[in-house]
């Protein structure tokens, strides 16, 4: 019987320090530990918001924030700290600020469509945490689709800004197209008006007839994932694009 | 202790009676585990929380309704799919819940197939027929398949689809990188449809090496050929100064002379910078190569090499028969051969030479090589897979010099070998493995490439759809990839349209490149003295273009054979050339059509008929569009653009054919000037227009 006890009690003992194992192996794997060296009064964005990315996959452009003091002088050796909804991956999620007092920090934003508001914190002298929030949107299949799509019919026109590849008409228009972020304009056309004028042109809806009609080259699921990549990045945000990602 | 546990034996199994009444308790105790189990199970508890969730919506009845409660299953057997994620995620085809953020009750976000017919875990992996969530998404002993990660998950678009999937971009760029980065030169990877994936890449042969360039420029890229062009595709062997100096020497020492290769100097390179930067923007250089620009952007296209340094590469005598017929040195490459004139070579190539970096190879000092390091060289040659890429004299091509890739998507975890640290999963060692593959042991051979963090995620995504599930598929669910095309025209002007390289940029027939306009149907497309003209000089007919057709120096027997060929050859069955005549529309009609023009379609939003007052620049300038196109052509194109060139971005506008008569009427009545404005303000290569336009 003791034999048998003293078994148990070694069989418990190993259970308990598996568990034990296991416990502080997740520990290990958290992130190291910064002792900042400076200290600021604010936080701001250098680059990096509002950005768009496919659903899990990482921002084009990483995220960088500055730290600056009193009197708006960068601070080196401050703790940046990044936070978001679970899911969503900072590569590092803390770090302390360089030389120039900025934090760099690769994002993947989480898996579902949506916007992500992320936070990045300092702490003050006085030990309390100032945060700043940035706004990032992820794409889901259809609004994936609604972009390439964009890229290829819309932007041309709708987006005023040119770039290497793509030169903007934008200005060589009479009247001026909205661009696809002008949310207050853009969230009072229903989906189905909106259908109607892409399709149909801007002629048919009393609209500038330098909209053309895209019923016959788009078929019906392609309007439709155009709209809900209007809808994705409009700002502000469309009510139907669906819910936003915070930390509470 | 002993006497106590005596005691309560005696208590318990004392006599028979006793021991039939704690025995029948004891049973029916581990009878009612199950139900209890069953009761208390992981599914019951979100079906209730479903409930209590959709209990104050407008449509909870529909929505309690649609629950049916208990274990749900989707059932392929086909596919082999079990899959009862739906017993938890219970919303997932509940189009009203758009606004449900909490999961597992989500709506699933809109795609182009139904649950019932694909299941979960085709695309999401994870284990289909386990009713608890660790089970389900995380890999245990018993089961292997964890969830994949959102980032990778257009891998399982993949496994279906063999070629482009629009929505799916991640997928797309992974496959182009595999292709593009000469991946499988090593790794041989066998798509389920039976073909094997092929490089785009095209290593140049080092079998004439010494030809062309020095073993110190050899010594430096091969210590780092990022220093040299940051665009190459070259990855860093990461050698040692002694194995970089003993290839190089090997190298040299092994590469014959060609005749032909090298010219005597003729002509010397001339130093003129502003007639070199002239001659180089209007041979249209930059459409294929590019150029890093004083502010540090890359300024050019991707096809041929980046130009930034070649003046530390290669030798004077090489690059003016190169320039001269290139296909001299390689008669496969992408180049075309441009007539270049004796004083143009001069000036073209005393412009690229002046190119240089005076740092690559200050440092580089190397001593006569000795036959050992000769040896040795060659041994490290071998050792590295070298021709694996390249061609080089007396080396065999090693076949499957890398593990193959064809099933890498679906490889067991317990076969892998993880560094400390690492996530325990398949995507996770893949990605690793392609960012620091010397990590995992140093006497890997896998090279060092300089990829960004999203094409490493690309290319992870690519691979991952390399799973069995791809290779066992259904045939009916297999989407295939367009076939390609080995289209080769034929006779004389076949000779001509390789010699200047068509394909590099034009398709026909389903073969070639895509930067330039599908010459499939030109002949029935354009008027044959426009052709003539413009290969005489080109000009663009896109102003927002900053890619154009470079001028070749044709002589007037080559246009017109060319031409003819192209007239004759090149027809749409859908346009009759000469259907529509080419004037002597009514006033009226041209008139109508104007009408047309500027109001019901409003077309001068991207085109420009009329320079001083249009202005927009989407669309091919319209200025001179009835010396240029067939009047067929216009109105089949007015009708229906698509059927002419697929996915082209003129819109169809439906339109009656009285409207398209019309238009065709006024578009053909076009003439246009000798020389519109906008071909000239953006052509003719002032120094430096090309990378104006790029800045803007």
């Amino acid at each position: 019987m003791t034999h048998c006890s003293r078994i148990i009690v070694r069989l418990a003992g190993a259970v308990l320090a598996m568990v034990l194992a296991t416990s502080c192996s997740h520990e290990a794997a958290s992130t190291p530990v910064f002792k900042p060296t400076g200290f600021g009064a604010a936080i701001v964005e250098s680059s990096g918001g509002k950005q768009i990315a496919q659903t899990g996959g990482l921002l084009p452009q990483p995220v960088v924030v500055q730290v600056n003091d009193e009197q708006g002088t960068a601070v080196a050796g401050a703790l940046v700290e990044f936070s978001a909804v679970p899911g969503v991956i900072f590569d590092p999620p803390s770090a302390l600020t360089d030389s120039s007092g900025q934090v760099t920090s690769n994002v993947s934003l989480g898996g579902m469509a949506g916007r992500y508001e992320l936070t990045a914190s300092t702490t003050n002298k006085a030990g309390k945490k100032v945060p700043l929030t940035l706004e990032e949107i992820a794409l889901g299949y259809q609004q994936t689709l609604g972009r390439q799509l964009n890229g290829q019919y819309c932007e041309r026109c709708h987006n005023p800004e040119s770039t290497v590849e793509r030169v903007s008409n934008y200005d060589n228009l009479e009247v001026k197209p909205h661009p696809f972020t002008e949310g207050d304009m853009l969230n009072k056309i229903s989906d189905a008006d909106l259908t109607a004028i892409i399709s149909h042109g801007g002629a048919a809806l009393n609209k500038s007839a330098l909209m053309p009609a895209w019923g016959n080259a788009l078929s019906k699921s392609d309007i439709q994932a155009l709209i809900s990549y209007i809808r994705a990045v409009s700002d502000p945000p469309s009510p139907s694009a669906g819910p936003k990602y915070a930390r509470n | 202790m002993k006497d106590n546990l005596k005691s309560l034996w005696q208590k318990l199994f004392g006599d028979s009676v006793r021991a039939f009444g704690v025995v029948s308790v004891v049973f029916l105790a581990s009878l009612a585990i199950a139900p209890a189990k069953n009761f208390f199970s992981e599914w019951r508890h979100y079906q209730h929380g479903y409930l209590r969730m959709v209990r104050n919506r407008s449509d909870a009845v529909t929505l309690t309704h649609h629950l049916k409660g208990g274990i749900e299953q989707i059932w392929l057997p086909e596919l082999g799919v079990v899959d009862r994620c739906t017993s938890c995620h219970v919303g997932l085809k509940e189009a009203s819940l758009t606004d449900v953020s909490t999961q597992p009750f989500r709506k699933h976000p809109a795609i182009p197939h139904q649950l019932d017919q694909f299941g979960c875990t085709v695309c999401h992996r994870g284990q289909g027929a386990a009713t608890t969530v660790a089970e389900a998404h995380n890999s245990t002993l018993a089961w292997e398949q964890p969830i994949l990660p959102a980032k990778y998950i257009e891998s399982s678009c993949g496994q279906c689809h063999r070629g482009n999937v629009p929505g799916a971009p991640q997928l797309s760029q992974g496959r182009a990188l595999l292709s593009r980065y000469g991946c499988v030169h090593c790794h041989t990877v066998k798509l389920p449809d039976g073909s094997t994936m092929k490089p785009v890449d095209d290593p140049p042969s080092l079998e004439h090496i010494a030809d062309k360039t020095t073993r110190e420029w050899i010594y430096a890229w091969l210590k780092n050929p990022q220093a040299y062009a940051p665009t190459s595709t070259m990855p860093n062997f990461q050698l040692s100064d002694d194995e970089a100096r003993d290839i190089s020497a090997f190298l040299i020492a092994n590469s014959i002379p060609l005749a032909g290769d090298t010219v005597t100097l003729a002509a010397k390179p001339a130093s003129d910078p502003a007639a070199g930067a002239s001659l180089y923007g209007e041979s249209f250089c930059a459409s294929c190569h590019a150029v890093q620009n004083a502010a540090g952007n890359m300024v050019g296209g991707d096809i041929g090499p980046e130009l930034t340094r070649v003046g530390n590469k290669v030798k004077p005598e090489w690059l003016q028969a190169w320039l001269r017929n290139p296909r001299a040195y390689d008669s496969g490459t992408a180049m075309p051969h441009y007539r270049l004139s004796d004083p143009q070579v001069a000036t073209l190539s005393g412009f690229l030479l002046a190119k240089t970096d005076s740092d690559l190879l200050a440092n580089v000092h190397l001593e006569a090589a000795t036959p050992e390091q000769i040896k040795h060289g060659k041994q490290l040659v071998v050792d590295h897979g070298c021709a694996s890429c390249h061609e080089i004299g007396g080396i065999k091509r090693p076949e499957n010099f890398a593990p193959e890739l064809s099933r890498i998507g679906s490889k067991p975890v317990a076969q892998l070998v993880f560094l400390p640290g690492m996530q325990h999963t398949l995507p996770d060692y893949i990605a690793t493995k392609i960012k620091q593959p010397r990590s995992f042991g140093q006497n890997l051979k896998m090279p060092q490439y300089s990829f960004t963090p999203p094409q490493i995620d690309a290319l992870a995504t690519a691979l991952l759809a390399l799973s069995d599930r791809s290779h066992s598929l259904p045939p009916s669910l297999a989407v295939p990839a367009t076939p390609e095309s080995n289209y080769e025209p034929a006779g004389h002007a076949a000779k001509l349209i390789n010699d200047l390289a068509c394909f590099s940029c034009h398709r026909i027939n389903g073969r070639g490149g895509d930067m330039a306009p599908d010459l499939s149907w030109e002949g029935s497309s354009v008027q044959r003295q426009w052709l003539v003209e413009f290969l005489k000089n080109p000009n663009t007919l896109r102003p927002s273009l900053i890619r154009r057709m470079p001028r070749f120096n044709l002589t007037d027997g080559e246009i017109n054979e060319l031409t003819d060929y192209m007239m004759t050859v090149y027809q749409s069955p859908a346009v009759d050339r000469d259907s529509m005549p080419l004037s002597g529309y009514s006033p009226g009609q041209v008139e109508l059509g104007k009408q047309l023009y500027y109001g019901k379609y409003s077309c001068q939003g991207c085109h420009i008929v009329d320079t001083k007052a249009d202005k927009g620049y989407i669309g091919p300038t319209l200025t001179q569009v009835g010396s240029r196109l067939t009047a067929a052509w216009i109105f089949q194109w007015m009708k229906n653009p698509q059927t002419l060139r697929p996915g082209t971005i003129e819109p169809n506008r439906g339109m009656s054919d009285e409207d398209a008569r019309a238009l065709t009427a006024f578009l053909i009545s076009q003439k246009g000037g000798k020389s519109p404005l906008p071909a000239k303000a953006a052509g003719n290569g002032a120094p430096g227009s090309t990378q104006e336009v790029a800045k803007k």
